[in-house]
């Protein structure tokens, strides 16, 4: 493999220095580096971070192969910088089995856009009533070692404290979906002032933040560790604030989208703003932005959930959950952490690639920009301001709630060991 | 005027009173011998109804034959929606047929909105009641109801309901009626009180423009009108009040209730009743309950929603000559 030099990048946001990559790692990190034979990429002004990875992705194969594909979808994380992505469990079938998700690991090697860790159900079809095979899961080829039944909740508390206590034979983790499915029969979105004035099911905060308090305590009781997905609530930061202070070992994520819209979105009856957790206040959106700063919640995970143009094209209640993220979670990041001071590009990094590698143990991933590491790397230009347009996205589907809307900062190349995935902000 | 009718919020005063008004002439026509007007000759107006309700769909079908305009009734059940076509598909359809106008009723919260804002079509969309969300001219017919008793007919032309103390009772939640009401209500000037067990009035309601008390028979003496939301027997299932009994005994209305209101005050229901749940047979068959009025007043506000949306923008009846082949 070819040598590459990233020249007069700000590493982490910080000086400009050269970066020179050698076949899959990098070789020396510095100023004034000959650039030789290797291929030159000038990099003034623009951002270096560590490859971004996802713990948090719909890859939708098997089964919804109309919404997403292993390799569209790892296309879509290569364009948005990431280098892994974890893909969850609620496809069809079911990755509950080491059979599924070693077919969703080798689909992902053989795309070679970012490396797919496959995330394993934690019970037998999501059906929150019978563990799966979460040691299989682990010595598969697929090495499972986070566990979610994504999109539903793990609900009945023996099934949850047996998860969190069983998983630590081999150091895995469960990841948490919050949501007290009883409070949110029928739920359509937030529960409050919107939901009252537009005659939508409400879901409450409390539907949430009651099962993450009983986790972290669950948790604290087995000496497990836990993980909370997509955290909405101001409560539920409180909660998380509690537990971490007790010294609980639970981590938490936040979706770029909780970071920016609120419920007052919905009031357009546009089912493209329809997700779960569904949008909360402004209040919430604050305190969630504030958490994120402080390190109580620890990661971004975008939570991409592609579905077909048909899904979302048509009332609010027959629509389909969720949003695609991973092209433009940088973006949002930068708008509401960056932009407001929040968060400075290395603390990014930390929150987008080092800890959501280090929870998911994505060996590779999440590493310093020195030399020996391996070269999974992204570059972004933050003085971009574009409209966001999801013709050109290079997911399969387009249902994101920024359409239309500018967002600053644009991720022009993406580096998977050395292999540069995405050049000048387009595949390759 | 607007183009389409979707939320009573989005109406004006203006507007309402235009509405109001018009109505009152609508009505007029009602007294003649034959009951017809001209105005929408050569228009399709669909019917385009998801949900049961017979009563609606018949009243919007008088008003608009009323008008003289085609009416095709679309019932989703046995139709191709009940074979999976979208709502979108379905619209557009109905478009390609040439259809001027479409009425629709539908299970889900802002179908109708989705339907005026997507692109799907460009006919006009008037909402018949769209999930919990709103039902604009049962709200329309309801402040023409008390116009004309707590104002008056002729007194009542051109003005609005300024000073009025109107009380809704019952299933606020899952109530579209008491949304739109509480809009419109508020927007014509008059003070609203909702009463209800805690459990059927929404999370959020704080910011509406009205009161909310839990006790009726405090609210009662000080009510112009008292309308009655009928309220589901499935509710109890899901623990919003424990039984029947319980929710008559605490928030309906018999004739003793009702005799702690002022002597002008009405009783009003959007039907259908449940009579011994929320309202008793005295009460709703006593002279103080408008409810067989309200049926009445729905067509003609319906014929007044009509024919302003569909271009009339000059008073319907006072310069339109009656067709002479027709009044003979």
């Amino acid at each position: 493999m070819s040598k590459t030099l990233i020249r007069g990048a700000k590493v982490l946001g910080g000086e400009a220095q050269d970066v020179l990559i050698d076949g899959e790692t990098i070789l020396e990190v510095g100023t004034g580096i000959e650039a030789g034979d290797a291929t030159v990429v000038e990099a003034e002004g623009k951002i270096l971070l560590p490859g971004l990875v996802d713990l948090h992705t719909h890859l939708r194969e098997p089964g919804r192969e109309d919404s997403e594909t292993v390799l569209t979808g790892t296309r879509a994380a290569a364009s948005g910088g990431y280098t892994a992505v974890f893909a969850m469990a609620n496809t069809f079938p079911v990755a509950d089995t080491a059979g599924v998700v070693e077919q969703v690991y080798r689909l992902g090697q053989e795309g070679g856009y970012a490396d797919v860790q496959p995330i394993g159900a934690v019970t037998v079809g999501l059906e929150g009533k019978k563990l799966a095979e979460l040691g299989a899961m682990h010595e598969s080829a697929a090495g499972v070692t986070v566990f979610s039944d994504d999109g539903k909740c793990v609900d009945d508390a023996v099934i949850m404290r047996r998860a969190l206590e069983y998983v630590k034979a081999f150091g895995g983790v469960v990841a948490q979906h919050a949501q007290e499915p009883r409070l949110t029969e029928g739920a359509q979105m937030n529960e409050g002032v919107v939901s009252a004035e537009l005659g939508l099911g409400g879901w409450p905060a409390v539907a949430e933040e009651s099962i993450i308090a009983r986790d972290v305590l669950l948790a604290e009781h087995v000496g497990s560790r836990v993980h909370i997905c997509h955290l909405s609530t101001a409560g539920s930061v409180e909660i998380v604030r509690w537990a971490k202070s007790r010294g609980i070992d639970v981590t938490a994520e936040v979706t770029p989208h909780h970071l920016l819209l609120t419920d007052e979105m919905v009031r357009t009856y546009n089912p493209v703003y329809k997700v779960n957790p569904p949008l909360r206040t402004e209040r919430d959106v604050m305190a969630l932005r504030e958490a994120l700063a402080d390190g109580t919640i620890d990661i971004v995970a975008t939570d991409h959930a592609p579905h077909p143009h048909e899904d979302k094209d048509c009332e609010w209640a027959a629509a389909a959950m969720g949003m695609v993220g991973l092209e433009t979670a940088l973006s949002v990041v930068q708008q509401t952490m960056v932009e407001t001071g929040l968060l400075t590009w290395a603390a990014v990094a930390d929150r987008m690639s080092v800890k959501p590698a280090e929870i998911g143990q994505a060996t590779g991933h999440g590493r310093p920009v020195s030399a020996g590491e391996p070269a999974n790397l992204t570059l972004l230009d933050p003085a971009y301001r574009g409209v966001v347009d999801p013709a050109g996205f290079a997911s399969r589907s387009g249902n994101t709630p920024y359409e239309g809307r500018e967002l600053p900062g644009r991720v022009t190349h993406t580096w998977l060991r050395g292999r540069a995935t995405l050049v000048d902000g387009k595949l390759a | 005027m607007m183009r389409h009718l979707i939320s009573a919020a989005d109406l004006t005063r203006d507007d309402a009173v235009l509405i109001l008004d018009t109505a009152e002439e609508m009505a007029r026509v009602a007294d003649r011998p034959i009951k017809k007007l001209p105005a929408l000759r050569g228009r399709t107006i669909c019917n385009l109804f998801f949900e049961d309700s017979t009563r609606t769909r018949i009243s919007f079908e008088a008003a608009e034959k009323r008008l003289s305009a085609d009416v095709i009734n679309f019932a989703a059940k046995g139709s191709s929606v009940s074979k999976g076509e979208s709502l979108k598909d379905t619209a557009q359809t109905l478009e390609a047929m040439g259809v001027d106008a479409v009425v629709i009723r539908h299970g889900a919260s802002g179908a109708p909105y989705r339907l005026a804002t997507s692109g799907w079509i460009d006919a006009p969309v008037i909402n018949a009641g769209d999930g919990t969300h709103q039902h604009p001219t049962q709200a329309l017919l309801d402040a023409f109801t008390m116009r004309r008793r707590l104002v008056g007919r002729d007194a009542g032309l051109g003005k609005d309901l300024k000073g009025k103390r109107i009380t809704l009772v019952g299933d606020v939640l899952h109530s579209r009626v008491a949304r739109s009401n509480v809009d419109l209500l508020h927007t014509l000037g008059a003070e609203v009180t909702l009463v209800a067990p805690p459990t059927l009035v929404p999370v959020g309601v704080d910011t509406w423009p009205c009161d909310v008390s839990y006790d009726l028979d405090r609210v009662l003496p000080e009510s112009d009108a008292v309308m009655m939301l009928r309220v589901q027997r499935e509710r109890m299932n899901a623990a919003f009040f424990p039984t029947e009994r319980e929710y008559s005994r605490r928030y309906g209305l018999d004739g003793e209730r009702m005799a702690k209101m002022p002597e002008h005050a009405i009783v009003m229901h959007p039907g259908p009743m449940v009579r011994g749940m929320e309202i008793t047979a005295e009460v709703a068959d006593s002279e103080r309950c408008t409810v067989i009025e309200q049926v009445a007043n729905g067509v003609h506000t319906r014929m007044a929603v009509l024919y302003l949306l569909l271009g009339g923008n000059e008073p319907a009846v006072t310069h339109t000559r009656p067709n002479d082949s027709e009044s003979k």
